[in-house]
């Protein structure tokens, strides 16, 4: 469906919705389950708390819906109601840890120098479908800290455009792009596979280099 | 007219923007000339891209079994 039509067609089942039927609701929600169940994971963590987040996103996605305005996308609004909640989420459960983590750890300021320079030849998706590989890529981006996790969850993981982005996160998108920026050479950093390629050849996921 | 050259730091501090495509062409022409000499910017790049290219393969943060069935039953509860 072109963005034009996809969008006509949210706005016939948005008016469905407040016109009082909600089955249209979930065929509105669902092509963006996935979305709202990513986005709360990369805040929350865990896939118990990200699941609650993402069903209260849901319902409170549908109690603002006459508020909706046009001008954004369905998509965008109901990626940042998530976003919002499962701060929310985390702000209530974590108090401390969640300020220490955001403020302090992992700055964007200076310049950041890759300190791995393996050699990469392309990693095939396939291999992701090894446990192990998608588990390191999955520890890879829960050990960034949340403001570098929030850019890569939505720019990278869910193809956002850096102005869905900012807009979602409520900062510049230069913001958004200095903070990709090093999201991606940290990750890059931290699953560098090391000189053996341990990647390729089907063997166990190790970090070789000591740095 | 000859390209610029550049140093590695400034090549590492546009990796990202030049894998968005969100660089001037004279950038992009300097950086792809300092790719050609340089194996370790060569190699940041490539792990870049390949990093990008496996968060968005859309296999990382699988969503849990019955995720949709319990979703669509809240809805359904709704008052």
């Amino acid at each position: 469906m072109t963005e034009s039509g996809l969008r006509a067609n949210e706005a016939e089942l948005i008016q469905s919705v407040c016109a009082g039927d909600q089955e249209a609701f979930y065929e509105l929600v669902r092509p963006y389950e996935r979305m709202v169940y990513v986005t709360a994971i990369s805040i929350v963590k865990n896939p118990a708390d990200a699941e609650e987040v993402a069903q209260e996103a849901v319902l409170k996605a549908f109690s603002k819906l006459a508020s909706f305005r046009a001008e954004s996308k369905f998509s965008t609004w109901l990626v940042q109601i998530t976003y919002n909640e499962a701060k929310m989420k985390l702000r209530k459960a974590r108090p401390h840890l969640y300020e220490s983590i955001d403020e302090k750890q992992q700055t964007e300021e200076g310049d950041y120098w890759p300190r791995d320079f393996a050699d990469w030849r392309p990693i095939p998706s396939e291999l992701l479908e090894k446990d192990e590989v998608l588990r390191a890529l999955e520890n890879a981006l829960n050990s960034l800290s949340p403001l570098f996790r929030e850019v890569v969850t939505l720019r990278d993981i869910q193809n956002l455009t850096i102005r869905e982005t900012s807009t979602i996160l409520g900062i510049s998108e230069a913001a958004v792009k200095s903070r990709l920026h090093r999201a991606r050479l940290l990750l890059r950093d931290s699953l560098a596979p090391g000189i053996d390629g341990c990647w390729g050849k089907g063997l166990a996921y190790r970090k070789v280099r000591p740095w | 007219m000859a390209t610029i050259e550049i140093s590695c730091v400034e090549v590492w501090r546009e990796i990202s923007n030049y894998l968005e495509g969100e660089i001037s062409p004279e950038m992009r022409e300097r950086m792809e000339s300092h790719f050609k000499n340089c194996a370790h910017c060569t190699a940041v790049l490539d792990g870049t891209r390949n990093v990008v290219g496996l968060v968005g393969d859309g296999k990382v943060y699988q969503m849990p079994e019955g995720f949709n069935k319990r979703l669509y039953k809240k809805i359904q509860e709704l008052p």
